[in-house]
């Protein structure tokens, strides 16, 4: 029964025509090659244990005492060994934060949501960087690794968002022309500027323009030029959703003697940002990958401590590069594509009990 | 509601409106009295959807002055606001709130607006919800409703705010023909119950039954205003005379 079942399911979707079937033998062959040499690179020719003399030995598959041996250096940089506790808390609350505020029946969301925007980044922010309360001062110049992407990423994301509504709103705000002319010209230029010359204005040039007794963190200042950055991406998509709404809504609100707060908050932004989950996804999966510029600017994120650890001698291999890159490569997508999957999930959920009827 | 009839609450003078180098409004004044129902037609374009939509400034016209309730309309948003919270207005393509259900869609500017408490909202939506004949449908979204349904939501909508005048922007314009009658029968309800009134509409049997005072205009202009009576039989003007044919015929 099944297998009739397969069998028809793959002649109503693989062959109901003989160009159709040869553009899957084609298509499928080279998927089922491209995963079998995958494989083979990744598990089976691997060199799982040892050091680098067994991969000198063994160059065909994947070097993964590689990575065994710098994992604590991709995750945490140069943060000193005694102190990563610090950082595992921070890695605890904020993964478990994330897992709780997906999960819908956690009980208040309302609140965690609050903890998770204000209280946690401040608390995060101390207990890393230290200095106060007897904890040893960590400078930002020695964070690194995963938690800086980590950091940068979430700073810029959970910060964009809100500067882009209001950029957005300021926009298209005809009945204020200077706010209006203001949003204009930020958005225009911070979305007319590569985002490396953003990192290196506000890495080099900024410190210029200020008195040299104000000493701006480099981190900080690479935080701000992403929060600017992408903020200006953000309004422009949230303009996007703004736009795609009926011109009705707001007479709608209008006349219902609501202001203007009250018409955005209640009726303008609930509707808009259906419409712009996809596109408010993708500013936040470029920014989370856009994070390793940084790397410019002489702070190591993720990809920045992996390319570290490639150019050591000591870990002069063929095979150790690509080892370095795939890893970068799956730990990224392992994240994206969460993102993406969550994202679709939300945007179906709004959708439902609101479409026409039948 | 009819105590104080007689008495202007909207007075408007001398109003005038251009869209670019359309002309919507040239000089009109009018006046509305408590418990009055006006009913306004003329061709399109004529300018009669942008007279009303001035009345609650959703277009700010160039020049003229409206009283609302002793008020006069200004640039002043507080004004304006508090101006929008005496004025209902119900509109061609209805303007529910999609991702709202209907009684939240009746309750969301109670709450917000006029400070009511969710219990209080809710009583008073619930009230207009069954005088416009859809207290069942209460939990559903717009979207899953009829045309017809969706224009009785959104009329209980604006009378949830207890407005004191309402004004219809050709409220049946957008409706299959089989639902015009449930939103006219509703209408004339509440026009029927002493509410003051001012519509935009062409369906002449409605303006019969309720109007008090017939207003055609026709280029920006009040061509004629008179009484139901007069106006069907012994129009003055030429122009309503042909309108009023070729609307009457088809």
């Amino acid at each position: 029964m099944t297998a009739r079942a397969a069998l028809l399911w793959l002649r109503d979707n693989l062959f109901f025509s003989w160009k159709n079937g040869v553009l899957s033998v084609v298509v499928g062959g080279f998927l089922l090659w491209v995963v079998v040499l995958l494989a083979d690179w990744f598990f089976v020719s691997a060199v799982w244990n040892g050091g680098i003399e067994d991969c000198r030995l063994r160059q065909d598959g994947a070097c993964w005492p590689f990575v065994q041996a710098r994992f604590r250096q991709f995750i945490y940089g140069f943060y000193p060994d005694v102190e990563r506790w610090r950082v595992n808390i921070v890695m605890l609350v904020f993964f478990v934060g994330i897992a709780l505020l997906v999960w819908e029946r956690t009980p208040f969301r309302g609140k965690l949501v609050l903890f998770m925007l204000c209280v946690f980044p401040l608390a995060s922010w101390f207990l890393m960087r230290g200095g106060i309360f007897g904890l040893a001062d960590v400078p930002t110049g020695r964070w690194g690794g995963f938690m800086l992407t980590l950091v940068l990423a979430s700073v810029g994301i959970v910060s964009s968002l809100p500067l882009g509504i209001m950029l957005a709103l300021g926009r298209r705000a005809e009945s204020l022309p200077f706010v209006k002319a203001f949003c204009v010209v930020f958005i225009e230029f911070w979305r007319g500027v590569p985002v490396i010359t953003v990192l290196f204005a506000t890495a080099f040039m900024l410190p210029l323009f200020m008195p040299s007794s104000v000493n701006f963190d480099q981190l900080l200042r690479a935080m701000v030029g992403f929060i600017l950055f992408s903020s200006a991406y953000m309004a422009e998509i949230v303009r996007g959703g703004l736009e795609g709404l009926q011109r009705g809504q707001y007479e709608a609100s209008d006349a219902l003697g609501m202001t203007y707060w009250q018409s955005r908050i209640r009726v303008i932004l609930p509707q808009a940002l259906k419409i712009m989950i996809p596109g408010i996804l993708l500013t936040i999966i470029g920014l989370f990958k856009d994070t390793t510029l940084v790397l410019i600017i002489g702070l190591l994120d993720f990809l920045g401590m992996i390319q570290a650890g490639i150019s050591d001698p000591r870990w002069g291999a063929p095979n150790v590069p690509f080892t370095g890159y795939a890893f970068a490569a799956v730990v990224y997508f392992v994240f994206c594509y969460s993102m993406s999957l969550y994202a679709r999930y939300i945007e179906k959920k709004f959708s439902a009990g609101r479409e026409r009827r039948p | 509601m009819v105590t104080g009839k007689g008495e202007k609450i909207i007075e408007i003078s001398d109003l005038r409106k251009s869209f670019g180098t359309f002309t919507a409004l040239r000089g009109v004044s009018m006046e509305v009295k408590k418990g009055e129902r006006i009913v306004i037609c003329g061709p399109s374009g004529s300018g009669k959807s942008t007279l009303i939509r001035c009345i609650n400034r959703l277009e700010v016209p160039d020049s003229g002055k409206i009283v609302v309730d002793g008020i006069e309309l200004s640039d002043d948003v507080k004004t304006i606001e508090g101006i929008r919270r005496q004025v209902g207005m119900v509109f061609q393509q209805f303007n529910l709130f999609p991702h709202l259900t209907v009684l939240e869609n009746c309750t969301l500017a109670q709450i917000w607006v006029a400070k009511r408490s969710q219990k209080k909202a809710e009583e008073t939506a619930q009230h207009y919800l069954e005088r416009v004949h859809i207290p069942e449908q209460m939990h559903k979204y717009p979207g899953q409703l009829s045309g017809g349904q969706q224009q009785r939501v959104a009329i209980a909508r604006a009378l949830c705010m207890e407005p004191k005048v309402m004004l219809y922007d050709e409220p049946t314009s957008a409706l299959d023909p089989e639902m015009i009658a449930e939103v006219l029968d509703v209408m004339v309800e509440f026009a029927e119950s002493g509410m003051t009134t001012v519509c935009v509409t062409h369906e002449m049997g409605f303006a019969r039954k309720v109007a008090d005072c017939m207003i055609f205009m026709d280029e920006g202009k009040i061509v004629e205003a008179s009484d139901p009576n007069t106006f069907f039989t012994k129009p003055k003007s030429e122009r309503t005379k042909l309108f009023l044919n070729q609307i009457l015929e088809h």
